[in-house]
């Protein structure tokens, strides 16, 4: 599907007798092909916290500038690693969950590995099952920390 | 004495296994998503060199075995889980 497909005269023909918000309807519920997607990335130990929080800025910036939508955000903080990598033990890890288009990954990629306080990284498509996982797992830890509170 | 004569006796009794049936505990549990980001639950598809046990062990149907090996290859990726090692548990 090429960018200006809004402009194409297929959609146009398709739409031209439909009223407006018959045509948001379908474009927010067909076309606009936005998917869920996952991403981990390793950052370096040798980060202070706050050179730590201007990396997961950058990638939130990237993402949003993007026209992306973050949905959750987790930082599982210094974890250590099962195998060194870049001789390195230990590494911040953090996850971001976003809604975006598919022609942003590749962008959000590119830049994960010019950035050299990136150890690893991992972006996946989360598949219909995966969206209920993450929302269930998000709703009893809301409720733990509920409970815990009181 | 004649109820005796009619048996086989042995020594030491035969065992019998008894086969546990095996079975998906996806499909019982009605787990439909396996995440990479939890290294807990699956090392308990792993034996003690980080190798993916087979199916025919664990007793796993296919469709989740896949899942599975896919869940441990993106945990090893990011270093939840050791691609080698000895005495993993």
């Amino acid at each position: 599907m090429t960018r200006d497909w809004k402009r194409s005269s297929l959609f146009l023909a398709v739409t031209q007798n439909l009223p407006t918000f018959a045509v948001d309807f379908l474009l927010t519920k067909y076309l606009y092909m936005s998917n869920q997607y996952e991403t981990v990335f390793i950052a370096t130990p040798v980060l202070s916290d706050s050179q730590m929080k201007e990396a997961v800025a950058k990638f939130k910036k990237i993402i949003t500038d993007s026209k992306g939508e973050i949905v959750y955000e987790e930082d599982w903080g210094l974890k250590k690693l099962a195998y060194p990598i870049q001789k390195k033990s230990t590494g911040f890890y953090h996850l971001i969950e976003f809604r975006a288009e598919p022609d942003m990954i590749a962008k959000l990629e590119v830049e994960y590995r010019r950035d050299e306080r990136i150890l690893r990284f991992l972006t996946m498509k989360m598949e219909k099952y995966a969206v209920v996982y993450a929302e269930k797992k998000r709703a009893t830890k809301s409720a733990e920390q509920k409970q815990e509170k009181e | 004495m004649a109820q005796d004569n009619s048996e086989i006796r042995y020594l030491t009794p035969p065992t019998v296994e008894i086969k546990k049936k095996k079975y998906c505990r996806f499909k019982k549990s009605r787990i439909r998503y396996i995440d990479y980001k939890d290294p807990e639950f699956l090392k308990k598809f792993l034996n003690e060199q980080g190798k993916i046990l087979p199916r025919r062990l664990t007793g796993t149907s296919l469709k989740f075995q896949r899942k599975i090996a896919v869940a441990i290859k993106r945990a090893r990726h990011l270093a939840l889980l050791p691609y080698v090692t000895d005495m993993l548990k």
